[in-house]
C-alpha cells in the first residue's frame, strides 16, 4: 500500500482564501454573501465576496486563482515551440487567436515576419475568425443563460458544433488546436475545407440574425441589460478595458485596424461600437450587441479570406506550410511586447530572450479577461445582486485566462 | 509625437532616461524615485497623453545580477504610441511607488507583480496576494524559488 498522502489536522483546514471583510466588524444592516467558486453564473471557478445592504451591493471583491496553472513559470523552462499547447489552454474558447498572437510574437523576435507565405497568413486569419465566432457565440449564449433565457444557449451550441467540427477537421482537436506554429502551420487545410466553410457561412448567416432576434432584441433581455452596468468611456480607458468592453463604451478602437497586423489591412471590415440604442452607451446590452455585430463582421472576413484562398493563393502541390518553420528557435537577446485582438480584448505577450538559449528568459502574458474582470468592483457599486450577474456575464471572462 | 521628442519629455522630469537597444516598442530606463512624476507627466501632457496602462511586468534577473525589474507598458490611444518604462529595484526589500492614483488598471496588475515577485508597491490601496493562496510561502516567479514539498499536509506531486 502507498503511504498515506493526506494528513487531516485541524490546522490544515484553515481558510487559505480569507475574506477581505471581517464579518464581526460589519454594521447591523450589512452582510457578506459568498458567490462561487462553484456557481454556474460565475463562468468557471471565480469567487465573489459581496458586501451587501439587503439587495443593494456595497462592494464586490473577486477572489481568483483557483485555476492558476503557472503558465509563466512553465514558459521559463520550455522551448518556444513547446509553449504553444500551454497558450491554447489559457483562453480555451479562443485558442486559435491566442496561438496567432503567440506565433506572431516569436516570429517578430526571429525577424521572419516578412517571409511567412501569404497562404499561411490567410489560413491563420480564416481559422482565427472562425474561432472568434465560436467564442462570441459562447459569450452571448451563456449571458442569456445567466439571465434565464435557456433556448438561445442550445441554439448557439448547435451552431458552434459546426465550427468545432471544421476546426477539428483542420487540426485534429476540437478546442485546443496547436495548429498555428511559429513560422507556419501544422498542416495545410484539408481538401474541400474551403467548400465546407462556405456552406457553413451560408448556413450560419440567417442563424446569426435569428439569434439576434431571439435574444438581443428580446423585451425581457433588454429590460435586464439596458442601462445596467454602464461603463463610461473615460473609466473604461483608465481601467484598461479592451475588446468589446471598450468598443461597447463607444470607442472605435480595434487592434486589427490600429496595429494592422497579419493580413488584416488587406481585408475590408467595420468596427461595431456601442451606440446606446436601448439605453445608455456602455451598458450590458451594448457590449452584447457589439459581440453579435462582430460575428457578422467575422463572417465577412472569412468570405474574403476564402476568396483569396481559392483565388490568388490557392492550394498547390508544392505548398509546404512548414517550409520556414525554424528547426531551432534561438532569438537574439531582446525584449519585445506583442499584442493582438482576441475575442475578449487585447492579448499581449512580453518576451525577453537572453540570446543564449532556446527557452525564453521571461514570458509574460497580458490577459484581457484578467484586466477586464478588474473593472467589476467599479461597475457593481450600488447595483442589485441580480444585476451583478448580468454585469459579470456581459464582461465575458474565461477563468483559464484570468488565472493562467 | 516621434520617439526623440518623447525621450526629451521623459528626461525633463526624470533627469536621465537610458534608451534600451534591442527592444520593441521604445523602452526607457528611469529611476524608481521619479516614476510617479514621469507617469503623471506622460498621462497629463497633451502632447503625449498616455491614457492606458496596458500591462505591468515583473522580471527577476537572478541572484547573480541581484536586481529585479518592473516594466510598465503604456499606450496612447489618440497618438497610437507605445512605450515601455523600466524601473530597476534590488532583490532585497524591493519597493516601488504605486500608480493606482493615475491608472486604475494598475490595481490588479501591481497585485500580480507583488504576488509573483514580492515587490512592494507603496501606498497601494489593497495589496494582497491575487493568484496564489493567501498563506503561500515565497514568490513563485523568482529565479531562486524552490518548489514546496507539501501544502498543508497535502503532498505536491
Amino acid at each position: 500500500m502507498k503511504d498515506q498522502q493526506y494528513i487531516y489536522k485541524e490546522s490544515n483546514l484553515v481558510d487559505s482564501e480569507p475574506n477581505k471583510f471581517d464579518a464581526s466588524k460589519l454594521k447591523s444592516e450589512e452582510m457578506i454573501i459568498n458567490l462561487g467558486p462553484q456557481h454556474p453564473s460565475t463562468h468557471g471557478v471565480l469567487r465573489l465576496e459581496v458586501l451587501s445592504d439587503g439587495e443593494i451591493i456595497k462592494e464586490v471583491v473577486p477572489h481568483i486563482g483557483y485555476l492558476h496553472r503557472c503558465f509563466e513559470k512553465h514558459a521559463e523552462s520550455l522551448p518556444y515551440n513547446q509553449i504553444i499547447p500551454f497558450v491554447d489552454r489559457m483562453d480555451y474558447l479562443a485558442a486559435m487567436n491566442s496561438e496567432h498572437a503567440y506565433a506572431m510574437g516569436v516570429e517578430r523576435m526571429l525577424g521572419i515576419t516578412d517571409q511567412i507565405p501569404k497562404r499561411v497568413e490567410y489560413i491563420r486569419v480564416l481559422v482565427a475568425e472562425l474561432n472568434r465566432i465560436a467564442s462570441h457565440l459562447i459569450a452571448v449564449g451563456t449571458f442569456g443563460l445567466d439571465l434565464g433565457a435557456f433556448t438561445p444557449f442550445f441554439w448557439i451550441m448547435r451552431d458552434r458544433e459546426h465550427i468545432l467540427r471544421l476546426l477539428e477537421w483542420a487540426s485534429g482537436a476540437r478546442m485546443l488546436y496547436n495548429y498555428i506554429w511559429v513560422g507556419g502551420l501544422f498542416y495545410d487545410l484539408p481538401v474541400g475545407f474551403e467548400q465546407r466553410c462556405r456552406e457553413f457561412i451560408t448556413y450560419f448567416k440567417p442563424k446569426a440574425i435569428e439569434l439576434e432576434q431571439l435574444l438581443v432584441d428580446n423585451k425581457i433581455f433588454i429590460d435586464r441589460t439596458a442601462k445596467v452596468g454602464v461603463l463610461p468611456l473615460n473609466l473604461a480607458i483608465n481601467c484598461g478595458a479592451t475588446g468589446p468592453m471598450l468598443r461597447g463604451s463607444g470607442l472605435r478602437f480595434d487592434l486589427r485596424k490600429a496595429d494592422g497586423y497579419s493580413i488584416y489591412p488587406e481585408l475590408d471590415f467595420d468596427i461595431p461600437i456601442g451606440e446606446g440604442k436601448m439605453g445608455a452607451v456602455g451598458d450590458c446590452w451594448d457590449r452584447t450587441w457589439v459581440r453579435v455585430r462582430e460575428i457578422h463582421e467575422s463572417l465577412n472576413m472569412m468570405q474574403q479570406c476564402l476568396d483569396k484562398l481559392e483565388g490568388d493563393y490557392k492550394r498547390t502541390r508544392e505548398f509546404d506550410p512548414q517550409a520556414i518553420v525554424p528547426k531551432k528557435i534561438r532569438p537574439q537577446a531582446q525584449e519585445i511586447y506583442v499584442r493582438a485582438e482576441n475575442p475578449k480584448g487585447e492579448l499581449g505577450f512580453y518576451f525577453r530572450a537572453d540570446g543564449k538559449s532556446d527557452i525564453p528568459f521571461r514570458c509574460k502574458v497580458r490577459a484581457c479577461s484578467f484586466v477586464n474582470l478588474s473593472i467589476l468592483p467599479e461597475l457593481c457599486k450600488g447595483v442589485l445582486i441580480a444585476d451583478l450577474i448580468a454585469i459579470l456575464g456581459s464582461i465575458d471572462i474565461v477563468l483559464g485566462e484570468v488565472d493562467r | 509625437m516621434d520617439n526623440a521628442r518623447l525621450i526629451e519629455l521623459v528626461r525633463q522630469v526624470a533627469g536621465h532616461a537610458g534608451e534600451l537597444k534591442n527592444a520593441i516598442p521604445l523602452t526607457l530606463v528611469i529611476d524608481a524615485a521619479t516614476l510617479t512624476q514621469v507617469c503623471e507627466r506622460l498621462h497629463k501632457n497633451p502632447e503625449a497623453y498616455f491614457d492606458m496602462l496596458t500591462c505591468i511586468t515583473g522580471v527577476d534577473n537572478g541572484t547573480e545580477a541581484n536586481t529585479m525589474e518592473v516594466i510598465y507598458h503604456l499606450y496612447s490611444i489618440p497618438f497610437h504610441q507605445s512605450l515601455m518604462l523600466k524601473v530597476i529595484v534590488p532583490r532585497e526589500n524591493p519597493e516601488v511607488e504605486t500608480l493606482t492614483t493615475i491608472w486604475k488598471s494598475a490595481n490588479w496588475l501591481e497585485r500580480e507583480v507583488f504576488d509573483m515577485f514580492g515587490i512592494v508597491f507603496k501606498n497601494h490601496p489593497d495589496l494582497r496576494r491575487i493568484l496564489m493562496p493567501a498563506d503561500w510561502d515565497g514568490n513563485p516567479l523568482r529565479k531562486d524559488y524552490k518548489h514546496e514539498e507539501t501544502y498543508r499536509g497535502i503532498k505536491i506531486d
